[in-house]
């Protein structure tokens, strides 16, 4: 007891000062666990939907269908970006706010154009969410990984406003940290729900 | 005794009490706003309670008709659930979780606000229905097709996914805030394994709403793009599946059932010791169990839905029955932790008890339900209700009144009137019993829940008029309640800082606390650092390895956030 580093009744006690990783990061962690789930029960509604047309084929209602080559320039955008976010995390890692800003601003700007090419797509398929259950899980899957790339694209405009107003240092940047972990999750999802709806055919 | 003195240093600002409590970012005023908001619920769920039991007290269409019938048992169950025992158990979880840790605050204290304002936004979307052409009226569950556009044409059902998805987010973020807390913001010495159970309990009750409650709300927007958007998820005719929402609504509901008696069991283990005068029996085994049964509430889902002939029925009986055995180990931590105790009939106490004893009658009718051959017989019965309210109402509200009893000397400084407090507990129990007793035999000779009518020959009339005599005592219970909160603000008996000789943390500040909880916290040794704080260092002598164990850990940990 008495050998105590600091006895009971000095001063007020230290909490929210454990070592590890941050507190905001561990929060946006659980809430992509959160997400995750909420995905889960997104893609379950998929794949019933498809046990349930069997033995039908799985395909698009008829006057659609699906463009695989559109699809697959976007997903190789949003998964670019991926890697512009991270140049942007290790430059900040270093202290270059410069570089960060150069890479938020790329960043931003792929998800803009991904959100952009998504719905020049939803334009040109020829069905809706009202055609069918092949359209009804379609565009409800891909729509709501949409809202999440445009959460995450106004996550990135308050990092951007932020890197310009010079809150951020190679100590200080808990938040690109979070904002990047749920963007790379963005885009993990993106890829599931791409090998999912295009190659799984 | 740690006693704690704060004077304002700076200019403090005086702002209006009405601006302070809409505004507040303090986790302890946010609680107190969680279980006000709760009980305020609770009253009107419980005014549709009494309207279904009025008109099924005796035969014959009386006052309601049956689609103002449906809607009252769907508000009564959708409330009570969402907006009343989930809520009022994290009330407490916001007010006293940070305490138990030494901490001072939530770790993220908007969001918490956040989440609470979600609450009564919700809630009152829900109820909103009644304004505009009539609640929705499918039951609580909202089983497809009821809810398809077809057969719910009103506004009320989207008017309750709204809501619903509001109040599921507002759980989310709410557990979010709960797991960082606990991870983050305990004080020096609060090891995992010396945390209150109460604080385990809202532990894993966060880590299944954050799993769970998103999938409900993937349903909830299937279903609301189904009915506004001409979608076809649950609609058989081209190509979706109706049986898809109940494995989804499960998928989440039946974690849903640990989510709310989990907590409810951390309240019961904290007030049972500290009126036993005796540590709890087991603490690693409570722990252990109580991570079990989180673990096994995503396997037992489709114990809902054996009638669907969709399932495998050995697989999903066999994972039910199997949570019967952490619940049973818990059950065995309390009677031990009250056995040769020194037992003090207070009126938290007796809730406690009263918990353990309903619990019981719950659990065993849980079991029976988990065999497939007795499910297929009483499925969809007033068995089923019956044994839903002993969880739920046996258990879970008895944990809320527990904690109400035990925690409003620390939320106010005054303690509540006993006498009041016992004949409130002994309307309230006795009234339970009357009430939801006589359906276990509705069940099994047959009545249908959610009826509004039954033939005057089918032998029911007798236990449904019980019944309704013991849901009006209930009401009546709530009466001494009332009269004991508005007695004690006015002229309640002082309570000081520790009322009860209390175990934990909480018990170390001021009562109420001050901002920021504590100016000087004691040392962390066990899992009862404040008994070990009053009683000296005996009962250390006790347990000579968990003390060297600990100051190890001590020094590790503040030589590293030097």
């Amino acid at each position: 007891m008495t050998a105590q580093a600091r006895p009971a009744g000095e001063g007020p006690p230290i909490a929210n000062g454990s070592p590890g990783m941050p507190t905001a990061l561990v929060g946006m962690l659980l809430f992509i666990a959160s997400e995750v789930m909420f995905f889960g029960g997104l893609f379950a509604t998929y794949f019933n939907a498809r046990a349930s047309v069997a033995p039908e084929p799985w395909e698009p209602p008829p006057g659609g269908h699906l463009d695989l080559a559109l699809a697959a320039v976007l997903t190789a955008i949003l998964v670019a970006s991926s890697f512009t976010m991270q140049f942007g995390v290790w430059a900040i890692r270093r202290g270059d706010t410069g570089k960060l800003k150069m890479w938020t601003a790329i960043t931003l700007a792929l998800g803009v154009l991904f959100l952009g090419g998504q719905l020049y797509d939803y334009s040109e398929l020829g069905f809706g969410i009202s055609d069918g259950v092949f359209g009804t899980v379609f565009y409800t899957l891909t729509g709501f990984h949409g809202a999440h790339v445009f959460g995450g694209a106004v996550g990135l405009t308050i990092i951007l406003a932020r890197t310009m107003r010079g809150q951020f240092s190679a100590r200080n940047h808990v938040a690109v940290e979070a904002v990047s972990v749920y963007w790379h999750f963005v885009d993990v999802v993106w890829i599931g729900v791409f090998s999912t709806i295009y190659l799984l055919r | 005794m740690a006693t704690t003195t704060l004077e304002p240093t700076t200019g403090v600002q005086r702002r209006s009490w009405v601006i302070d409590w809409l505004t507040t970012v303090d986790h302890k005023k946010i609680g107190i706003l969680y279980i006000v908001n709760s009980f305020l619920f609770f009253f009107a769920a419980g005014i549709l309670a009494l309207l279904i039991r009025t008109e099924l007290a005796v035969p014959g269409m009386q006052f309601l008709d049956q689609d103002t019938f449906n809607q009252a048992f769907t508000m009564h169950g959708t409330i009570m659930l969402f907006l009343f025992i989930i809520p009022a158990l994290s009330g407490f979880g916001n007010y006293i979780v940070p305490l138990m840790l030494g901490a001072p605050d939530m770790a993220f204290p908007r969001i918490n606000a956040l989440s609470f304002w979600l609450l009564p936004l919700g809630g009152l979307l829900i109820f909103s229905g009644y304004l505009f052409g009539g609640a929705a009226a499918e039951g609580w569950t909202a089983y497809s097709p009821l809810t398809s556009d077809r057969f719910a044409p009103g506004v009320g059902t989207d008017l309750w996914i709204i809501g619903l998805t509001l109040v599921g987010t507002a759980s989310i973020l709410g557990a979010v805030n709960f797991i960082t807390t606990i991870f983050k913001m305990r004080a020096p010495g609060m090891t995992l394994m010396r945390m209150p159970i109460f604080v385990w309990t809202v532990l894993v009750t966060a880590v299944l709403i954050l799993l769970a409650t998103p999938v409900l709300a993937a349903g909830l927007i299937a279903l609301f793009i189904d009915r506004n958007y001409g979608g076809s998820f649950f609609d058989p005719a081209v190509g979706g599946n109706p049986v898809l929402w109940q494995h989804i609504f499960w998928f989440f509901g039946h974690p849903e059932v640990y989510i709310v008696i989990l907590p409810a069991m951390g309240v019961v283990s904290e007030v049972l010791p500290v009126f036993s005068r005796k540590p709890l029996f087991g603490y690693k085994a409570f722990v252990y169990a109580t991570i079990a049964i989180g673990l096994l509430s995503f396997s037992v889902w489709a114990h809902h839905m054996f009638t669907t002939g969709a399932v495998f029925l050995p697989f999903f009986s066999f994972m039910t029955a199997l949570i019967a055995i952490p619940t049973g180990i818990k059950m065995f931590n309390w009677l031990g932790t009250l056995w040769r105790g020194k037992l003090m009939l207070t009126t938290p106490m007796l809730f406690a008890l009263g918990f353990i004893s309903m619990f019981l009658i719950g659990g065993i009718s849980g079991v029976m339900l988990a065999s497939p051959p007795i499910d297929f017989h009483v499925q969809d019965t007033y068995f089923v209700v019956a044994h839903l309210h002993y969880v739920f109402f046996g258990g879970s509200v008895f944990g809320v009144f527990a904690a109400t009893y035990y925690w409003f000397p620390k939320m106010f400084g005054r303690k509540l009137n006993e006498p009041l407090g016992k004949i409130h507990f002994w309307i309230h129990f006795i009234g339970f019993n009357l009430a939801f007793f006589p359906m276990h035999q509705l069940g099994l000779s047959g009545m249908p829940r959610r009826i509004s009518d039954y033939d005057p020959n089918a032998g029911w009339t007798i236990l449904n008029m019980v019944s309704t005599v013991g849901a009006f005592m209930i009401a009546v219970s709530i009466i001494p309640f009332l009269i004991n909160v508005v007695a004690t603000f006015i002229n309640g008996e002082p309570a000081g800082d520790d009322p009860w000789e209390g175990n934990t943390l909480e018990w170390a500040t001021t009562s109420p606390p001050p901002a920021y909880n504590f100016d000087r916290l004691p040392p962390i040794h066990s899992e009862r650092p404040l008994f070990f704080l009053t009683h000296g260092h005996g009962h250390a002598a006790e347990r000579p390895d968990d003390l060297e164990e600990s100051e190890e850990d001590d020094v590790e940990r503040r030589g590293g956030m030097v």
